[in-house]
């Protein structure tokens, strides 16, 4: 419960983030709604030598329509996708897993960029962006670069953004009037998922559907996905669930609930 | 104002964030004390190296076990001593190995870390099971084996009684281990100026702190003073001696500063004693009609690394319960203390009584299901009627005080509407689309008002009554000091309700005052459900002893005799002469004026009561529980819980709603959330309110709460206590109604914490 010791440093633009976080390579890390890292440190799991304060960079809370992309910046909290009209028409899915996050206080401190770049394998928007096959816009020493969402999570709390590298957008496909769930199972209201599951209907009569809890990152259902392309009911499709997947086993849950969690998880977002 | 649902005094401040807390507190200089805990199970230490922690800045100095091999050991288990900071080895994970003192809690914390302590690792035996295995070597070095204490609780046994009985069935049952956790973890902070030490601490018995410390440091207690502030929840953990108690005043008289330690989350979890923690082999044997004829019970619990004194016994209290209230004729109990390799067990709220009546209800249930019978027919024909109180159970000096324990089963059955749940039931057994409704009961009684002194000096208590001190000022307020130590009871408002009816003093114009060795008399303290079975009864004689002498200034102030006088809302007045009348404030005053009052009348109205209870109380009720079961997750829903408590007389229906409130949400957290649970290598699984499970607001249900009075013939008062009602009965409850739920499936049992993944396993397994 308590830290090790730290230095902390405010950002006050993009720039300034990248410069300090150039300046001290690794021994940095950037300090959003702190949510995940505060506790991370008081508990000696993460012990950054210097702190990154982005909390006040006003410019990247944002939510803009752009064509047929949703632009969401990376320090909008969950509170705003919860209520964002921009968010609740265009990318529902993502208002839904946001209002799923913690209580309101966690809502309104917590911000998106913070919990895709914390990478959790339970965290509830990795499922809503991956389902919605969003790209991830990251700010770096030599220039901007897009991540799309499928290769942004790399294992447990580890990503595809360098130690030198802000995340600083996501972007998403609008999906207006196409149908989409959010389901999750917690052991308490307020826990991180068991299992969680996001479906999102796509043009054309495809289906994505996105896992947490399920493995070491977020993941696509892809056998569940193919099947249901294929034609195959979605009673059926939904066996597929935790096939290629490797749930953890732990004092949470044992693999085998897990995956049929799963299960039926994704039949009741299908049935939605 | 007896029976007022008058809001708490204590309010103002704790919702305000005024409360004075340990850590509120701040001393001039002031040190802060952290411990390098033990991160190994079972191991020799060979070597600790504190260079590395002492060369750091801000680091005042480092200790381990030989730096207070001069202080006297521990109150331990006699035979069994135990020392403050773990010497050769380890016992558990979480054991004290070393302290260091810094200037800052930060630079504390950082140079714990860098103490390096080296260990040969021993085996691990993290359960009872692996430390009664035959080859298990002794983890606590005086003991020759685990088995650190094996009692026959009864001299006989039931083999005949259970040999002739028409049906008997076995069943084995877990009651799993808890942690207290409540919102402020242990704290101390003690200053030692002059010639002898001042010590703010956690505690709920701050008197017989004083005395194990005075005793400790070779000083008259009255050298030693200890307060306890605003405490944030204790729920008995803070009842055991912890070595901070004793480790902070010795470092302060060391340093000639003050030392402050305060228990972060994560130490709290490993630290400070858990509770429960109890294996249970029942046989019962009974007839057609579900009666209870005879009851054989082993018990067999785990006290983890190092015996409490007060853990290592406790289930000689599970045992004196094991009849709950059913009139059982014979009942053979025996129990075993087992040493492990985990943190150690001690009280926890109900401490002891709660593992029985979750015992003994979960067996009726399983007698119910056994015969086909309704489980509220079996309870009718075993419980004790009213008639027969107070009734003598089968344990000697266990006498059950006045209750209806039918009719409290009767109401709960009415407010549950219990035949339309079973209607539902049904209903929805055959729908396969509905989820699975289950009804538990829990018809409890456990033990309150401790005392009486030959029963808590085994727990190490001088006595087992209870001192009030109540005290007129000369405006006519009064100040009430009392040996109690509430941490969230609300005694400033109970006790004032109390005293406002003897004195005559309005509610607002009392104070109650507690916790301070310094300004109490003598007290013992608060656990065991005894603030107003005990305290209680101390405050209303002490406050009548007050109201008699002033009657008697009254009186001589109106030129009357004292019979004449009645009581009227400001004072006192002649019968049947309302232009006679003398105001209390009036007559406080006088109390003060030696040339005004009747010749030999000692000046001040105050009086000091010490109250000796008779007997134990016993609270009881019935308590009905409402699941819902999800059949495709196994998620248990409580939609319903129900709670019939008969406390005896009830002094704050709204803060004893709110005791019950907090002790069912406790048990019902028992039943489906919490459990400290270990690897294999001893390892702490949960030691984070991230990983263990306390259920948030959200998790738990609205409750209904209802109360008969039956008035306990055992104290004036005839209050019978309910500080631990709520988690007594509730975890069978719960219990009860899953198992219910799923009986149709085969199920007979879902061990504690009936997590979804457990109910899910059993639903499958049986179908």
């Amino acid at each position: 419960m308590i830290p090790a010791g730290f230095s902390y440093v405010r950002a006050g633009s993009v720039q300034e983030a990248l410069a300090e976080l150039s300046r001290h390579g690794g021994a940095a890390r950037l300090l959003a709604g702190g949510h995940s890292l505060l506790p991370a440190m008081k508990l000696r799991r993460a012990e950054p030598g210097v702190l990154v304060d982005i909390g006040r960079l006003r410019e990247l809370s944002y939510v803009r329509l752009d064509g047929d992309q949703v632009a969401v910046g990376a320090l909008t909290s969950h509170r705003t996708l919860e209520r964002d009209p921009v968010v609740a028409e265009q990318v529902p899915l993502l208002a839904a897993a946001a209002r799923r996050i913690g209580d309101p206080q966690v809502r309104n401190r917590g911000t998106i960029g913070g919990s895709l770049a914390h990478a959790d394998p339970a965290a509830d928007l990795a499922a809503a962006v991956l389902a919605l096959d969003g790209v991830l816009v990251a700010h770096g020493p030599s220039g901007v670069r897009e991540i799309p969402a499928g290769e942004f999570f790399t294992g447990p709390r580890q990503s595809a953004l360098a130690a030198d590298e802000l995340l600083t957008e996501i972007r998403l496909p609008a999906a207006a009037g196409l149908a989409h769930a959010f389901e999750k199972f917690s052991r308490r209201a307020l826990d991180w998922a068991v299992v969680g599951v996001a479906v999102q209907s796509r043009p054309g009569g495809r289906t994505a559907v996105a896992l947490i809890g399920m493995g070491p990152t977020p993941l696509r259902a892809v056998a569940v996905e193919e099947a249901l392309a294929a034609g195959t009911p979605a009673a059926e499709a939904r066996s597929l669930a935790a096939r290629g997947c490797e749930p953890p086993d732990n004092a949470v849950a044992s693999s085998s609930y897990r995956a049929h969690l799963a299960e039926v998880l994704v039949g009741r977002a299908l049935a939605l | 104002m007896i029976g007022s649902a008058v809001p708490r005094k204590e309010d103002a401040a704790l919702l305000t964030g005024r409360g004075t807390f340990v850590d509120d507190i701040h001393r001039p200089g002031l040190l802060h004390m952290v411990y390098v805990h033990s991160g190994e199970a079972h191991a020799l230490i060979t070597q600790i190296d504190t260079e590395a922690a002492r060369a750091l800045p801000g680091v005042v100095g480092v200790w381990t076990a030989r730096d207070f091999a001069e202080l006297p050991a521990r109150p331990s288990v006699p035979g069994l001593e135990r020392g403050y900071l773990a010497g050769d080895k380890v016992h558990y994970v979480g054991e004290p190995v070393a302290v260091v003192v810094a200037t800052d809690r930060y630079l504390a914390a950082d140079a714990a870390r860098a103490v390096r302590v080296e260990y040969e690792p021993l085996p691990v035996m993290a359960t009872v099971a692996d430390a009664l295995a035959p080859d298990a070597v002794p983890i606590f070095a005086p003991l020759e084996s685990n088995l650190a204490l094996e009692q026959q609780v009864t001299p006989h046994d039931v083999a005949d009684e259970l040999d002739a009985s028409p049906h008997r069935l076995r069943a084995r049952l877990v009651n799993q281990r808890c942690a207290g956790a409540p919102l402020e973890p242990y704290g101390v902070l003690a200053d030692w100026t002059g010639a002898g030490p001042t010590i703010w601490a956690t505690v709920q018995a701050p008197h017989r702190v004083r005395a194990e410390i005075a005793e400790r440091f070779g000083l008259a207690r009255h050298l030693v003073r200890v307060i306890a502030p605003d405490v944030g929840g204790a729920f008995g953990v803070k009842s055991s001696f912890m070595p901070e108690l004793f480790l902070a005043p010795e470092l302060s008289r060391r340093l000639g500063r003050p030392v402050k330690f305060v228990e972060t989350r994560g130490e709290h979890m490993v630290h400070t004693y858990h509770g429960r923690d109890q294996i249970q082999e029942v046989e019962v044997g009974f007839d057609d009609e579900g009666t209870i004829l005879a009851l054989d019970v082993t018990l067999t619990v785990n006290t983890g690394g190092v015996p409490d004194p007060v853990g290592i016994a406790l289930a000689t209290l599970t045992s004196y319960m094991l009849g709950g209230c059913y009139r059982i004729p014979k009942i053979a109990a025996r129990f075993r203390s087992v040493v492990t390799n985990t943190t150690p067990t001690a009280s926890y709220r109900g401490a002891g009584r709660p593992e029985a009546s979750f015992l003994i209800e979960r067996v009726v249930d399983l007698v119910a299901r056994r015969l086909g019978k309704d489980p509220a027919d079996v309870r009718r024909v075993n419980l004790v009627q009213p008639g027969e109180m107070p009734y003598q159970t089968p344990f000697e000096g266990i006498v059950y005080d006045e209750a209806d324990y039918p009719a409290a089963l009767d109401l709960l059955l009415d407010r549950l509407d219990y035949a339309g749940l079973r209607e539902e039931q049904e209903r929805r057994r055959a729908d396969p689309g509905a989820k699975l409704l289950g009804v538990g009961l829990s018809t409890f009684v456990e033990m309150g008002g401790f005392g009486p002194t030959p029963l808590f000096e085994q727990f190490g208590y001088i006595g087992g009554w209870e001192s009030a001190n109540v005290r007129l000022q000369p405006d006519g307020s009064a100040i009430i000091l009392v040996g109690t130590a509430p941490h969230g009871q609300g005694h400033q408002t109970a006790l004032a309700q109390i005293a406002a009816d003897e004195l005559g003093v309005p509610f607002e114009a009392i104070s109650v005052l507690y916790g301070d060795t310094a300004v109490v008399q003598e007290g013992i303290g608060t656990m065991g459900s005894r603030g107003m079975p005990v305290a209680g009864n101390a405050v209303r004689q002490a406050a009548a002893d007050v109201a008699a002498k002033a009657r008697l200034i009254a009186a001589h102030m109106l030129e009357a005799e004292g019979d004449d006088l009645v009581r009227v809302e400001a004072g006192f007045q002649v019968k049947g002469v309302p232009t006679a009348e003398v105001s209390l404030a009036a007559v406080a005053e006088r109390s003060f004026k030696p040339h005004l009052l009747p010749a030999g009348t000692g000046l001040g109205l105050e009086c000091t009561s010490y109250y000796e209870p008779s007997n134990l109380s016993y609270p009881s009720g019935a308590h009905g529980c409402v699941v819902e079961i999800d059949r495709e997750t196994g998620h248990v829903h409580v939609l319903r819980y129900v709670c019939v408590d008969d406390c005896g007389t009830v002094i704050n229906p709204m803060t004893a709603r709110g005791q019950i409130h907090g002790g069912v949400a406790q048990g019902i957290a028992q039943a489906l959330y919490e459990k400290v649970s270990f690897d294999a290598d001893g390892r702490p699984l949960n030691a984070s309110l991230e990983d263990y499970m306390l259920p948030g607001m959200l998790d738990l249900p609205g409750y209904e709460t209802h109360h008969i009075e039956t008035k306990s013939s055992f104290n004036p008062l005839g209050a019978k206590g309910l500080g631990e009602a709520g988690a007594t009965a509730a975890p069978q409850a719960v219990v009860n109604a899953i198992v219910d739920a799923l009986a149709h499936l085969g199920v007979r049992d879902v061990e504690m914490p009936c997590t979804p993944e457990r109910v899910w396993k059993a639903m499958h397994h049986a179908s």
